[in-house]
């Protein structure tokens, strides 16, 4: 037991824990006024409901050793999880540790999904969808990719932070919802423009400050992969905010605070699976590209398929999740982590080819089973608001709360 | 000349500016205002405190015309803002005085469009 390890483990669940309410806000301030509580509101009862789910279930389906399609209820209600370091996991800092560690990550994936479905629904169908989606999506693919017995984490595949377990995960689950969902209504006479954008820089701030944790808190210890971790992090997400602007400066005139804030959050979507197995300078490369992959699917992609991916979480957090995945093929280097493996620009074609074949399995597993529980969901529950609900907005229909006063 | 005062849902100001555009009518003043008529307006609960009957958020236009434009005008709020519902709001039609452009100075119907 290392009292160091455990401080950083402990501090950088706090930062994730963070990044939940960072989001809630990034969003927040992108919405109407009327909705902005509603996506306020989805993200913190996350908070409250996964909190429970992963301490009940979630750890135990997640990262009790097994080689099936899940960890099962050994650990149920953290029964076994003690006090002692499991060395299997992290050797150095109690089990549960580790446990609250990894629940942080368990609260936010679902809430990225909120990007795709906000201003238009039920609060009720949401409340189902999301503890169906954590226990039968998120929990299966995290035992696949990081538990002791997965068949992913087997076949090879480096996933540091989770570029795969969370953002590859959360995105293609926010594209299928947002498909089957369908258009916010009048989207064509009325786009929506953000109500609050000193909210989306204020979330933007606080997701950057907890991705320290997310990514340098990986490495589970207070060491120098730790560091390396912390600085490629900071450093891609310069870069792809630096990128971002740049391409809207030289593509419309003018550089947009939007536009940085949506760059930096891909520059550290793209780090996440990389941070503990790359450098610093493919840490700017990555940053650098990632901002051209996501402003192509935000601002050409989505218009010509017609998808209403309302606040961009596939733009984002998917085409920057598998940018980041690939990249990790293309740049890992041992020379970085000596338990990870050289990528392709050093010489491993075979990292890549694992790294391809995790984000495919990734994606189809990830697309069918949302969109089974979507349906399941929206027979017995109905998830869409009916279309008077949605033009009052779900602020006061869904929770009888308004954010703003007009007069007072 | 006339000044038309319209209350209209606010989701629907961009359906009634676009009615508004195909009839040439381009200057238009908007506000947010609240207000019920008929409609009771909503409830909301702060911890656990109940309010009832509180104002809902309306949008107030205000156009100034002369004579040949009002019923176009009219007839264009109510394309884009009825859907038959309580609630759509309310058009009113007043007599006006004066009208000034400021850059100009120029006075009356000319100053108008």
């Amino acid at each position: 037991m290392n009292s160091g390890d455990t401080a950083w483990v402990l501090i950088s669940s706090a930062l994730v824990l963070l990044m939940t309410p960072g989001l809630a806000f990034f969003y927040g301030g992108m919405v109407r006024r009327k909705n902005v509580l509603s996506v306020l509101m989805q993200c913190f009862i996350i908070m409250s409901v996964l909190s429970i789910q992963w301490v009940l279930i979630g750890y135990s389906l997640s990262f009790h050793p097994g080689k099936g399609f899940w960890g099962g209820l050994g650990w149920f209600g953290l029964n076994g999880v003690g006090l002692e370091p499991y060395a299997d996991y992290a050797g150095t800092i109690p089990h549960q540790a580790f446990m609250i560690f990894q629940a942080m990550f368990a609260i936010i994936t679902p809430a990225l999904i909120i990007g795709a479905f906000a201003e238009r629904m039920k609060f009720s169908a949401f409340l189902v969808f999301t503890l169906l989606w954590a226990t039968f999506v998120y929990d299966p693919l995290c035992h696949w990719i990081w538990g002791i017995g997965g068949w992913l984490r087997n076949m090879g595949a480096l996933d540091f932070a989770g570029g795969t377990v969370v953002h590859i995960n959360a995105g293609i689950a926010a594209l299928v919802t947002a498909i089957v969902l369908g258009k916010r209504s009048n989207l064509d006479k009325n786009v929506p423009t953000p109500h609050n954008m000193p909210f989306v820089v204020l979330g933007t701030a606080l997701l950057w400050f907890g991705w320290f944790g997310f990514n340098a808190g990986s490495a589970l210890a207070a060491n120098g992969l730790a560091v390396n971790a912390f600085v490629v992090t900071n450093t891609a997400a310069a870069a792809a905010g630096l990128s971002w602007a740049l391409i809207e400066w030289l593509r419309n005139g003018k550089p947009t605070i939007f536009g940085v804030c949506s760059g930096a959050v891909a520059g550290l979507v793209a780090i996440t699976p990389a941070a503990g197995f790359v450098g610093v300078v493919p840490a700017i490369i990555i940053g650098l590209l990632v901002s051209v992959f996501c402003f192509i699917a935000v601002t050409i992609v989505k218009p010509l398929f017609g998808y209403d991916d309302s606040l961009d979480a596939f733009g984002v957090h998917c085409v920057g999740g598998i940018w980041g995945a690939l990249a990790t093929g293309l740049f890992a280097s041992k020379l970085v982590n000596l338990a990870g493996a050289d990528g392709l620009f050093f010489g491993n074609t075979k990292q890549f080819l694992i790294q391809m074949a995790t984000v495919g399995i990734t994606i189809v597993y990830t697309a069918v089973v949302t969109f089974i529980i979507y349906k399941l969901v929206d027979l017995f529950i109905g998830m869409r608001v009916d279309e008077k609900t949605e033009a009052m907005g779900l602020d006061l229909t869904q929770h009888h709360e308004r954010a703003y006063t007009v007069l007072e | 000349m006339k000044l038309v005062i319209a209350i209209i849902q606010p989701h629907k100001l961009e359906e009634v500016k676009e009615e508004l555009y195909k009839e040439e009518v381009n200057l238009l003043t908007a506000s947010e205002v609240l207000g019920h008529g008929r409609q009771k307006g909503v409830t909301e609960i702060y911890r656990g405190a109940k309010e009832t009957g509180n104002l809902l958020r309306k949008i107030r236009l205000e156009i100034a015309v002369n004579e040949n434009f009002v019923e176009p005008t009219i007839r264009a709020i109510i394309k884009g803002a009825k859907t038959g519902e309580t609630g759509d709001g309310k058009i009113f039609v007043l007599d006006l005085k004066e009208c000034v452009r400021i850059r100009t100075e120029e006075r009356g119907s000319v100053a108008i469009g």
